[in-house]
Parts: structure tokens; sequence; C-alpha cells
């Protein structure tokens, strides 16, 4: 075998012994779903039990990834691995705090959509899969945040791509049709591509286990490709992110489901392809990411305005809103592009902290703005907004929850978005590079104004024919109000999640405790 | 042994991108077929090939003797077919449908979902 000789004690990682019981929580969310989502497929011909099951089980799978987090947050990372053989043999599940935050705030996003799904998804959605289709996205999100092994990260991306694949045409109308054909294609290309980095990745390392890379990186700098392999990742997790260029095939395809599928996708799709970027870059290749952080930060800056520029410009408010993610998935490439802690003289205030803060943020956000539009398309009846009018005076309520979705995508206070933008600018000044500072504050007016217009246009305008009074149901009704408390508490009370995504993002630049869970007794 | 699989590998992408350039579904489809191919074969080739011995420990050993061939690449190649093909299957079966459904296999010609003549949001109040 030609790979490097390991200092791990090889001997000893051939002696099994039991999993310890607790450390079955690092699994339990991914068997959880997977288990469900069969479950759920042999209930095809009962869809409201279906239904109340799958919602019963994407709440378990919040409660689950709430005792994970706690876990995580107490005792720091956690392994286990496959039928105990240790690594670098086995395949290893390893959380740290980064995985495990994403993981519960996919959760809480999937239970919202779940719920929303009552009321959105009838019965021939049901029958076609909805449910199931669900709980196999979820087994893959879940999987790709907690998973420790690189080509186990290309698995779950592609249970999660085959999952939405069923997803996006669900209905199979001709819109549908035609974006999911330029969604599937674009999507599986870069995850091939993100192959090929594995690839190459194996042939650089003899290893795959992400621990075992990021301590072996610095041995191999001078003689792997690492510069290649790192602009391979970007480039494939940038395409699975919709950052620009490679951005086309969101725009294309976001406004064709079901709505509460688009607010999963927007929700939660292109922030595995952030968290995959943020775990490759920072974590596995540290030095390459300081080298290409001007090509990052270029891409990041085109992102947030061709984001900003492109919501301007729509009329239906699903593509506006799908401008919104790309201009949102600038920002948090621009925390990328930053890098991790030591970016400031204030100490803590870092980069990827502001990224992963964001990502958390936008999860929340755009799963919210989504089912939002739903409603918008209930009360008014269509998403063009050449042809709303009148919301205002319908739902005063509504309204006014739909403004502090808006005011928390532009970046305002006291909403969610304006802290993680705060961390960003000021880790950009802190760096020096005032432009990505000015790009993300013009880029935040720029969304201001295009949420602006969609607001007076929508609701304060008159109605061209009167609105029926339509009530609220609870069943949407209830999970978007849920992620907009959400928002708010998320804007009001930073300190907690601020703490939370400061240490993820000191544990991806200082990945000894990682290390340390996959390698326990190891002196590296 | 390697630098030949490294040109096929080349080859394999070179033809693999000029298919995937082509406006029309199908020679799209070929050329993921082609990629799909192409990237097991690069997983192939990163394990190293050695023409040795199978990975099987011999009785009495505790480790495996020098000069043996490297499993993992064959089973990553492995995973890597079955996704590659179950999503091959998909595509071509979604391709079929659009042709049925758009009327046409010239992707310039799928604008179903964003029509060319999109009306501008309203300019004034």
């Amino acid at each position: 075998m030609a790979a490097p000789t390991s200092t791990v004690d090889l001997a000893a990682a051939l002696i099994t012994a039991p999993v310890p019981i607790g450390h079955w929580l690092v699994i339990l969310p991914v068997a959880h779903c997977i288990t469900l989502g069969a479950v759920l497929l042999m209930l095809r011909n009962h869809p409201r039990l279906q239904a109340w099951l799958a919602i019963s089980g994407l709440a378990m799978l919040a409660l689950i990834d709430a005792a994970l987090l706690a876990k995580v947050s107490a005792e720091g990372p956690l392994t286990m691995v496959m039928g105990r053989w240790l690594p670098p043999f086995g395949i290893a599940f390893t959380v740290d705090l980064l995985g495990a935050l994403m993981a519960f705030t996919a959760a809480l996003v999937a239970l919202a959509a779940g719920i929303y799904a009552l009321a959105d998804i009838g019965e021939s959605g049901r029958r076609y899969g909805f449910f199931p289709l669900l709980m196999l996205l979820m087994a893959g999100v879940s999987g790709a945040f907690l998973t420790g092994d690189v080509f186990n990260l290309y698995v779950w991306f592609e249970v999660l791509l085959i999952s939405s694949f069923g997803l996006i045409i669900l209905g199979s109308e001709r819109q549908q049709i035609d974006g999911a054909l330029k969604y599937a294609v674009l999507n599986l290309i870069a995850t091939t591509l993100f192959l090929i980095g594995v690839g190459i990745l194996y042939a650089a390392f003899g290893t795959l286990n992400m621990a075992d890379i990021a301590a072996r990186a610095k041995d191999l700098r001078g003689t792997a490709p690492l510069m290649t392999l790192a602009s391979l990742f970007l480039l494939a997790f940038g395409m699975k992110a919709a950052a620009f260029p490679v951005n086309f095939w969101l725009p294309a395809a976001y406004h064709t489901p079901r709505i509460v599928v688009s607010a999963l996708f927007a929700g939660l799709l292109t922030k595995v392809g952030i968290y995959a970027l943020i775990r490759v870059m920072v974590m596995l290749l540290p030095v390459e990411r300081q080298e290409l952080s001007l090509v990052i930060a270029l891409a990041a800056a085109a992102t947030i305005v061709v984001g900003a520029l492109g919501a301007l410009a729509e009329n239906d408010i699903r593509r506006l809103f799908g401008y919104v993610v790309i201009s949102g998935i600038g920002n948090m490439l621009a925390g990328v592009a930053l890098g991790g802690p030591g970016g400031g003289p204030g100490g803590g205030i870092d980069g990827v902290s502001g990224a992963v803060f964001y990502a958390l943020h936008s999860m929340v956000l755009m799963t919210a703005l989504y089912l939002a539009a739903g409603e918008i398309a209930r009360r008014g009846g269509g998403f063009l907004l050449s042809e709303l009018g009148g919301l205002y005076r319908q739902s005063g309520a509504f309204a006014a929850l739909s403004l502090v979705l808006f005011l928390a995508a532009c970046g305002l206070p006291p909403f969610s978005g304006f802290w993680p933008k705060v961390i960003l600018v000021k880790a950009s000044l802190d760096l020096g590079d005032w432009w990505l500072a000015a790009v993300i504050l013009v880029g935040g007016f720029l969304t201001t104004i295009a949420f602006g217009r969609l607001f007076l246009l929508a609701y304060w305008r008159p109605a061209p024919v009167e609105l029926m009074p339509s009530e609220a149901r609870w069943r949407t009704g209830l999970p978007l109000a849920a992620l907009t408390a959400l928002t708010i508490g998320f804007g009001i009370l930073p300190e907690q999640l601020l703490a939370l995504s400061q240490s993820a993002a000191a544990g991806l630049a200082d990945p000894a405790a990682y290390l340390h869970s996959v390698f326990p007794g190891d002196a590296r | 042994m390697e630098p030949l699989l490294a040109i096929l590998v080349g080859l394999f992408f070179a033809a693999a991108i000029y298919l995937m350039l082509s406006k029309f579904t199908i020679s799209i489809m070929l050329g993921i077929a082609i990629l799909g191919n192409a990237v097991n074969l690069l997983l192939f080739t990163s394990g190293r090939l050695t023409r040795g011995v199978p990975p099987i420990i011999p009785a009495g050993l505790d480790a495996l003797p020098a000069g043996t061939a490297n499993p993992l690449p064959q089973a990553l190649i492995l995973t890597a077919i079955v996704i590659s093909f179950s999503f091959l299957a998909f595509l071509l079966v979604l391709t079929y449908r659009a042709y049925q459904d758009l009327g046409t296999d010239d992707t310039s010609e799928m604008r179903a979902a964003e029509p060319d003549d999109r009306p501008l949001p309203p300019l004034g109040y």
C-alpha cells in the first residue's frame, strides 16, 4: 500500500470494544431518519397516518439533535466509528460544535416545513412520497453535517441530492420538469467534481478521514498538489452553494416546486455546500484557503452583488427570494475568505464565526421567507409583484410578520441578519479589506430596496380586486410564526449563538480537540 | 501502467466535457455517463495500481505483508458506480419526460421555467 506510514498504533486499532452508550447519539439522527423514511414508504397508502408519523419523527429528530448539541458543547467533539474499527480504518462519524449546530438548526427547519406541508402537500403529493423523501433528505443533510470522512460526505451529498430530485418534481408540471432538469444536471456535475477532488485527495494522503487529513496536511504541503485540490473543492462546493459564477441553476429551479419544497431547499441545501466548504477549506486546508482568499473574496463580492441586483429585477417573489438566497451565500463566502481567529485586534471577531452565524440565520430565515411567499400567494392570489396588492389591509398581523422577515433578510437591527453582518464587516475592516465591507453593506442596501418595493407593492398598494378576508390557518401560521420568533430571538439575544459560533470557528481553526476525539491517546 | 491510465482518464474527461457542452440533452446525458466512468477510473488510479498479492492477512501474521493490493479504491468505486448509475437512470427518465412535455431536446428552447418575455416588476407605485 502506498499510503504514508502512520503513527497510529495499528495493532490497537484492530481490537474491538463496545461503543459507549452516549456515543450512539452521534449516529442516531441519520439512523432515525433512514428508518423512518423506510417505514413511511411502507405506509404510502395511509396519507394521514404518514403525515403525523413524519411530523412526530421530525420533532424527535430535533430533540435528538438538541441532545447532541448539548453533549457536544459540554464535552467537545464526539466520535463514533462504525463497527469499532478505529480510525484510520473505520468510517468515522465525528461531531463537533459546527456540525451539531447546523444539524440542530436543520432539524428545526425541517420540522417547520413538515407542519407547513400538512396544508401545502395534498394527497397525491403524499402518495408520490413527499414525507419519505423529506426524511431521506434529512438523513442526507444530517449525515453531511455529522460525518468525519470525506468519502462519506460525498455519499451523504448524493443521498440528499437524489431525495431532492424526487421532491423537486413532485407534481410533474412542465415548469417543474424544466427546472428539475437544470437543477439535476448541474448539481450532479458539482458532486462529480467533488468526487474528483476526493480521488485526488486519496491519492495524495492515502486516507479519507478528515482528522487524519488535517493532521497530515502540513507534512505533505511541499509534495502534494494541495492548491489544485483546494481549488477543485472550492469550485464543487461553490457550485453546490450557488456562488457566482456557478449560480444559475438556483433561480432556474427554486421557483418551480411546491412552496414547502422550495423552502426546504432554500433553507438547507445551499447551506450544506457552505458547510462543506468551511469544513474542507478552513479545517483541512487552512494554508490553501489563505492563498485562495482573494479569489474567494472576489467570488463572494460578485455573488452578493449579482444576488441583490437579481432580486431588484424580479417580478415573481419566489425568484426574488431565490436571488436573496444567492446574496446570502455571498455573505457566507465573504466570511470564509476572511478566515479564522486572530482576524482582528479585538480578538474573537472573525470571518468564519460570522459565516457560521450567517448560515444558521439564513437556514431559518430563507425557509421562513418561502413559507411566507406561500402565504402571500394564498392570500393575494399569485406570486407576481405586478398583480399583488392590499395584503396589509387584509391582515395587519401577517404584514407585520412579513416585515420582520424582510428586515431580517436585509440585515437591519434588531433582527437576526444584523449580527452576522456586523461580524463580517468588522472582520473585513480589521483585515483592511475595506472593499469587501463596502460590498457587504451595499448588498444589504440593495436588498433593502428590493424588499422595500416588495412591501410597498404587495402590502401597501390598494388591491386591484377587493381581497376576500382570509383567516389564518394554524398549519401554515404556526411554522411561520415559530420561525419568525426564532429570527427575532436570534436578533435580540445573540450572545449565546455568537459564543457558540465563535467556539465552532475556533474549533475549526485549531482542530486539536477534533483530532483528539478521533485518535484518543495519540500525541498529535 | 499509471501514466497510461492517466492519459485514458484525460481522454474520458475531454470527451465528457465536449459532450456536456452540447445543447442537446441526450448528448449531455452521454457526457455525464462518460464523466462518471472517467471519475471511477481516476479513483482507481489514485489508489496506485499493483499486481501484487490480494489484501488478505496470512495466518500467523497480524498485518498485511508488503506489496498487497489496496482494496479501498475498489470499495469507493463500487459505491460511486452504484450512485452514478442510479443518477444516470433517473436523468435519462427525466430527459425523456422533458422531451415529451416540453416538445424539444434543445436546452436553449427549454424555457418553461424561465420564459423569455418575463415582465419586469412594476416601476411605479
